[in-house]
């Protein structure tokens, strides 16, 4: 459904001790937008995604997930979420894929798919396993579904981490620098499911330093500088001539790919 | 060698041996249970409940076992309160007092184990728990525990053959397990040596199949850690 906010975040600040790092971040995301966060290391982008689905609390600000806020109270000064109940209701609408995989070691990787169906959104597990090798076949390790994550490559886990965050149906799917910590031959292989799944029309908002990612699959680019948003604009807008001198000394650094 | 003797002082022993495996089985169960409540205490974060499961741990470690079973078997009769309590037809049972010292005891090394376990396990495999949506018991039930325990299965193991070893003090407060057993029938005979070799042949043989069972449980538990089998090498 197309002109469906997804996501909607309003004025975010945090602040770790007397350090901001968000000042002040707002950001819509629609149905079907691939949304990508560009921005120097310490420019407060993942910071910024984190505070999303809450597993950082930000100091300030408000943020709607498919038009329900998140209720947020003051306690000594602190923001804080005024439901944990509510704060896993919204956890489990929002898909998040870390940059370390972080997938649950001790489980296979169909176990780890189905964690979340079968236990937090309790559905009947025969389904969730249907589903899982569905999803596992789609992104690629269908053969690999009773190994264990130490035994898949960098590329596997991800994809697996993937499917698992896919598995609970998530309305926004948040992407935490994905392909950092794979080696280069590996990044290929992730990127190919996340632009599958851009086509299929999943909100995505991706935190990536892929600049061919940024240009050729996503429909908005959003470059953060110092906790703030520099510039912000489709990718032809922010690749072309409309691109802002931050942006412009900051893709720079990225030549070989420009 | 007087096998006539040596087999017929076995037969004695492992009469007792229901005994030592009865004090055995009781503290291993409520002790592990009582670690949990202790170890939870312990990590809970609230200062006083972490105070309390500190001190708990520190009294419990820190004193001789066998202090603590005489203070269990000799002192708790000494209070009126306990004394004239509808406890008292239990608490003056010398199995309940091993078997409560035993566990008390085992509880506050096992609550540390415990504890070494829940440090080990990877922040960001609770932080992908959290982001599915899962929290309290549900993480702790599906993720936390599961991870904490097999990290300290190794250490546990071992607390688990310290209380076999242990039950040997209840023999002290006059319960007739396989060493009090031994020692009456030392008295008897003057036969130090062989009785006591039987003796320590039981305990090495049920030590054996304990470990036996602990290393088949950890072996079974750690799938994850093996080279994977071929099936899941190939493409």
């Amino acid at each position: 459904m197309p002109g469906v906010t997804r996501l909607s975040v309003r004025n975010i600040r945090k602040s770790f001790g007397s350090h901001e790092v968000l000042k002040g971040i707002s950001l819509d995301a629609e149905d079907g937008d691939v949304i990508s966060l560009l921005g120097a290391s310490g420019s407060g982008k993942s910071t910024f995604l984190r505070c999303i689905n809450l597993l950082e609390t930000a100091t300030d600000g408000e943020i709607f997930v498919d038009g329900e806020q998140i209720r947020m109270v003051r306690k000594n000064g602190q923001s804080r979420p005024e439901s944990q109940k509510q704060v896993d209701h919204i956890r489990s609408e929002l898909g998040m894929v870390f940059q370390s995989f972080n997938l649950w070691s001790h489980m296979t990787i169909l176990q780890n798919v189905i964690e979340g169906p079968v236990h937090v959104l309790k559905r009947p597990k025969a389904e969730c396993i249907a589903e899982a090798e569905a999803l596992l076949d789609k992104v690629g390790i269908a053969d690999k579904r009773h190994a264990y994550p130490a035994h898949l490559s960098g590329g596997q886990q991800q994809r697996a981490a993937i499917a698992r965050a896919l598995a609970m149906k998530p309305k926004v799917m948040l992407f935490d620098e994905p392909t950092s910590a794979l080696d280069p031959e590996l990044v290929g292989e992730v990127l190919r499911v996340m632009r599958a799944l851009a086509e299929e029309g999943m909100t995505m908002l991706v935190v990536t330093h892929e600049m061919s990612f940024a240009r050729n699959v996503s429909n908005r680019v959003v470059f953060m500088r110092q906790g703030l948003v520099d510039s912000s604009g489709t990718p032809d807008d922010m690749f072309g001539s409309g691109a802002s001198p931050a942006f412009r000394q900051f893709i720079g650094h990225f030549g070989g790919e420009q | 060698m007087d096998i006539a003797f040596l087999s017929s002082a076995m037969v004695t022993l492992l009469k007792a041996v229901p005994m030592t495996l009865l004090l055995f089985s009781l503290s291993v169960f409520f002790g592990g249970l009582l670690a949990l409540v202790i170890v939870t205490m312990r990590v809970s974060g609230n200062r006083i409940l972490s105070g309390f499961a500190k001190g708990y741990i520190f009294v419990f470690r820190g004193s001789p076992l066998l202090i603590q079973m005489f203070l269990v078997f000799y002192g708790l009769g000494q209070f009126g309160v306990i004394r004239y309590s509808f406890l008292w037809p239990f608490l003056r049972e010398p199995v309940v007092c091993a078997v409560l010292s035993l566990a008390l005891c085992t509880a506050g090394y096992s609550a540390e184990i415990f504890r070494s376990g829940i440090r080990a396990v990877s922040p960001k495999e609770i932080e992908a728990a959290r982001a599915i949506g899962m929290s309290g018991f549900l993480l702790v039930r599906r993720i936390i525990a599961p991870i904490a325990f097999r990290h300290a299965l190794p250490a546990y193991s071992t607390e688990i053959v310290l209380m076999m070893k242990s039950t040997a003090l209840a023999s002290l407060v006059t319960v007739w397990e396989v060493t009090g057993v031994a020692q009456r029938l030392i008295s008897q005979t003057y036969r130090t040596m062989e009785v006591f070799l039987c003796a320590a042949l039981i305990y090495l043989v049920l030590n054996f199949l304990i470990l036996q069972g602990m290393a088949l449980l950890e072996h079974s538990l750690s799938k994850h850690r093996r080279a994977a089998p071929p099936s899941a090498v190939k493409a």
